[in-house]
């Protein structure tokens, strides 16, 4: 509060339109700020989060109306031996590592060359983040355009007498590497985006005082950069897991989960459970498995990384 | 945080410790430093050519006549937009996408603007539980909220409504914009709403005269951001829209995809519909995106 001086107290600071806080509703104030996004939260998230593990317990099927009716744990028990959930698990485990992996190296090599100061800068940021804001069905869309056998990049490589016309990347092998690079495309501008934030407010001085003093480049950044943006590096990736893991939109329509299920995720497997076959309690047991799964790898994954001297 | 108050300046006094340049640079230096340019623009170019060319790939597609093979969009039609606008009807999806984002953006913006208020400026009982549970949303999956959310939009008659769209959308990113918008108002300092306060204003006034006008960034790239993500919405469309006069953008090109199979010049002109308001808004909010992120998201 900005102190009134002893000489000169202006009386209207006592008045109770000087403290507006004051009156009986004040400690309120807050509560009424935050009730409209407390109140839609709760109607159209936590309620529904609640009635997925309500149904995880039911058996709910559309197509099969005469089963309906409290399950206890079948529908987890059915999960055990379900290979289709077994499969989509460890594809999800690869998918999400192979990303944020790859992310990792590329999105810190990018946010650290944008970071230096060079002519065309700017835009050369502009350009380069842009992906980050193109919508999963629009990645794939671009990627169709450049993955089809017969219009498609396969077939001026085949020009210049790189592989064969007719390729598909789409399908066979190159499938996963093929959705990888898809969403590298939008994802590396996004784990830079969230990186370069935090190495724009490393002080320069420490550069400079680190070059008089004869550090080298790589010296200065272990010792500089590294411990500066540590922690937004760790939420980074903790981040870019949790979406990719979620990331349906992409899968979903560049690969349909396909060839043969090889693409499936969890939350892809969850989709087509629940829309497709209108099993949901089955679909409801898959999505609480995969909330479990998600909340303790966060646990998990923030514990191990949490280190002493975290101090910022 | 503190750190982040002063923004990332251009003008870096710590200039002044760096030895004069009087001595004469010598070869090796020159080489040196020649040898970092190469390191830098080398890189950059390769980041660039891997992030322009799929683009430059749709508008090829886009504005090159069907059958044509050449890797410039020459002679120019623009027959394909002709036929994804009037003909798949992406005039009527194109509407809806923008009553839908620009809805999102208002709602969750305006919502944001209280509670980000609150979480700013009110220390009170159950802030740490309200902002651990508005992080917990983030990992809820969207494919996870699909069933409830549709017996729900049900109930209310809302189903095959842009308004379930609107709905779900501003619930999902209203955790962004809250901590985005009170990391924005907690860098306005303190000191002016006070000395406000003393001069007579209410605290609605105060907020509405003095910290409103130094927000403009700060709503301005909230407001997008929520723009953005709603324009970009597909899983949710594709499930609570049924009738095509309804359908968004995004719900368009996915029939695209499945439909035309082989037309891949509408495809990419309907991508091209779908890319400009986002590119056009991204190009203006790019760098309050960085700032704002330092600012709230990644520090709380």
């Amino acid at each position: 509060m900005a102190l009134p001086t002893l000489t000169e107290r202006p009386k209207r600071i006592l008045t109770v339109r000087a403290k507006p806080t004051a009156g009986r509703l004040a400690r309120y104030y807050p509560y009424f700020l935050i009730a409209p996004a407390a109140i839609l939260t709760i109607v159209f998230l936590v309620y529904p989060v609640g009635s997925v593990f309500y149904f995880s317990l039911q058996h709910s099927n559309v197509t099969q109306p005469w089963k309906d009716g409290f399950a206890g744990l079948d529908n987890f028990i059915a999960l055990g031996s379900d290979p289709l959930f077994w499969r989509s698990l460890s594809f999800t485990a690869q998918w999400v590592v192979v990303e944020v992996g790859l992310q990792f190296v590329f999105g810190l090599a990018l946010a650290l060359l944008i970071n230096k100061t060079f002519i065309g800068r700017g835009i050369a940021r502009a350009l380069v983040f842009s992906p980050w804001a193109v919508s999963g069905i629009l990645t794939t869309t671009i990627w169709i355009l450049i993955y089809n056998p017969s219009t498609g990049i396969g077939r001026y490589l085949a020009d210049i007498g790189i592989g064969e016309y007719g390729t598909s990347f789409l399908a066979g092998d190159t499938t996963f590497w093929a959705v990888v690079l898809a969403e590298l495309w939008k994802g590396i501008p996004f784990f830079a985006i969230l990186i370069l934030a935090d190495l724009q407010s490393v002080s320069l001085e420490l550069y400079e005082s680190a070059n008089v003093d004869g550090a080298g480049k790589i010296r200065q950044f272990t010792s500089i950069t590294w411990p500066h943006i540590r922690q937004a590096v760790i939420i980074a990736t903790l981040l870019r897991a949790v979406w990719e893991f979620n990331n349906v939109d992409l899968l979903y329509t560049l690969t349909g989960g396909g060839p043969a299920s090889a693409t499936t995720t969890l939350p892809l497997y969850v989709a087509q459970t629940a829309i497709h076959d209108r099993d949901f309690g089955y679909g409801s047991a898959l999505t609480v498995v995969a909330f479990v799964i998600l909340t303790f790898f966060s646990l998990i994954y923030l514990r191990v990384t949490k280190t002493k001297g975290d101090d910022k | 945080m503190t750190a982040l108050l002063t923004p990332p300046s251009t003008t870096t006094p710590a200039r002044r410790h760096t030895p004069p340049p009087v001595r004469p640079v010598s070869a090796e230096k020159k080489r040196a430093r020649r040898i970092d340019r190469v390191l830098t623009y080398v890189p950059v170019g390769l980041f660039l050519i891997f992030t322009m060319v799929p683009f430059y790939w749709m508008l090829l597609f886009a504005f090159r006549p069907t059958g044509s093979t050449s890797l410039v969009p020459w002679p120019i039609t623009f027959d394909h937009f002709i036929t994804v606008w009037n003909g798949s009807g992406f005039g009527i999806y194109f509407q809806n996408s923008l009553f839908v984002a620009i809805m999102s953006l208002v709602v969750s913006t305006l919502i944001a603007l209280l509670g980000g208020y609150a979480l700013a400026r009110f220390p009170f009982k159950g802030k740490a539980l309200f902002l651990v549970a508005m992080l917990c949303t983030q990992f809820v999956p969207g494919a996870m909220m699909l069933i409830p959310l549709f017996e729900i939009f049900n109930t209310l008659g809302l189903t095959n409504s842009l308004w379930s769209l609107i709905i779900s959308d501003t619930v999902f990113h209203l955790p962004l914009s809250l901590i985005l918008m009170a990391g924005f108002i907690r860098n306005v300092p303190m000191e002016l709403e006070e000395a406000a306060w003393v001069d007579g204003c209410t605290r609605i006034q105060a907020f509405r005269l003095v910290i409103l006008p130094l927000l403009k960034p700060g709503i301005v790239a909230v407001g997008s951001f929520a723009f953005i993500s709603a324009w970009n919405n597909f899983l949710f469309a594709i499930m609570f829209l049924s009738s095509q006069d309804r359908f968004t953008v995004p719900v368009g090109l996915s029939y695209l995809l499945g439909e035309f199979g082989t037309d891949f010049g509408a495809l990419a002109a309907g991508g091209v519909i779908a890319i400009v308001p986002v590119v056009v808004l991204f190009a203006y909010v790019q760098k309050f995106l960085v700032q704002g992120l330092s600012a709230g998201a990644v520090k709380g």
